[in-house]
């Protein structure tokens, strides 16, 4: 397997470098430290893994990804795991390291890009919407089952995800996740509120109730979620 | 206040001089530029490229094995975005100590 690092710190990319050296089948044929000069060798050579500092000057690792064609497997590396969800949300992103990178974590790293299997964008968006999906929160990347997620609520610049067992404070906006979350189980039911339908445990005119928590429904609202339900 | 160790590079050159070297001398001749870009941007009220110039400053502090002088690092490139320098000072002062801490090794 062959490799590029695209970082715009020496150090960084010495220590990828010195990492990608205990891999065996792992051969590093390209550094970068600038994304303009990565897109350029990729134009030119066939690539299997690219290790991208996310967080770049001028132009990020974002933007880069954004211009890739055909991209091949890549594993972001940054110190800040705030610009990650975002790219997360393309099939051929593999994993996610957190600087400063381990020995460890770095071979489980390559071990998923072995693995993995090159699949269509909508396989891949299918798959993740109906199993689990990641949330930043406190530097950590956290999975969560989708099925287990009882209520969404927006709270100012946050949002309180409420599972079976935990609940989740994550910095994102209602939106972004409701375009996460299957229409088939989820429904938005208040402006603040995003409920797992199949959690519902009693319903009243303009509230309903999950996990204890009594929860409004818009009026707007109500037509949609009676739909939904499996009314005797 | 904590002290800068070697502990993260010791471990990533497994008892190799010569690699410890390299990383160590990297940081030598990075962590002054990046420095003295911080200090210009910070000057010019750029507020932009200081908090990029943190971002980039902040690895070095990560490496070096401050992790609560990290933290600090991480909320100040956060206020940077909102043009908060309130915790300019506290940042000063993981720089000076790290720029000690680069002469003694």
């Amino acid at each position: 397997m062959n490799c590029i690092i695209v970082d715009d710190e020496q150090i960084a990319r010495v220590i990828i470098k010195t990492l990608c050296d205990e891999i065996k089948f792992l051969g590093v044929v390209g550094e970068f430290s600038d994304a303009m000069q990565a897109i350029k060798f990729l134009n030119a050579n066939e690539i299997d893994l690219i290790f991208l500092d996310i967080h770049m000057p001028d132009f990020n690792g974002v933007d880069f990804i954004k211009t890739l064609k055909n991209p091949p497997k890549i594993i972001l590396t940054t110190s800040d795991s705030q610009f990650a969800i975002e790219a997360f949300e393309y099939d051929f992103i593999i994993d996610y390291l957190l600087k400063p990178i381990g020995l460890e974590r770095f071979q489980k790293a390559i071990l998923k890009a072995q693995k993995h299997e090159p699949s269509t964008n909508e396989v891949r968006f299918e798959s993740e919407i109906k199993n689990d999906f990641y949330v930043n929160i406190d530097r950590r990347l956290i999975k969560i089952n989708v099925e287990s997620i009882c209520i969404v609520e927006a709270k100012g610049d946050y949002i309180h995800i409420k599972t079976e067992e935990k609940n989740y404070v994550v910095h994102s906006t209602l939106r972004r996740i409701e375009e996460k979350l299957p229409d088939s189980l989820f429904l938005r039911v208040h402006r603040s509120f995003i409920i797992n339908v199949k959690k519902i445990v009693d319903i009243e005119d303009n509230t309903v109730v999950i996990k204890k928590e009594v929860i409004p429904v818009s009026r707007s609202k109500r037509p949609e979620l009676m739909k939904r339900l499996d009314l005797l | 206040m904590e002290k800068p160790n070697l502990d993260y590079l010791e471990k990533l050159a497994r008892g190799d001089a010569s690699l410890r070297k390299k990383l160590i001398d990297i940081i030598k001749n990075e962590f002054p530029e990046e420095r003295e870009e911080y200090y210009i941007s910070l000057k010019d009220k750029d507020f932009k490229k200081t908090e990029e110039n943190v971002h980039r400053l902040k690895h070095k502090i990560i490496i070096l094995g401050l992790e609560e002088n990290y933290k600090i690092a991480n909320k100040f490139e956060h206020d940077l975005r909102d043009c908060n320098l309130d915790r300019v000072e506290d940042f000063e002062k993981i720089l000076i100590a790290i720029s000690y801490y680069l002469k003694t090794i």
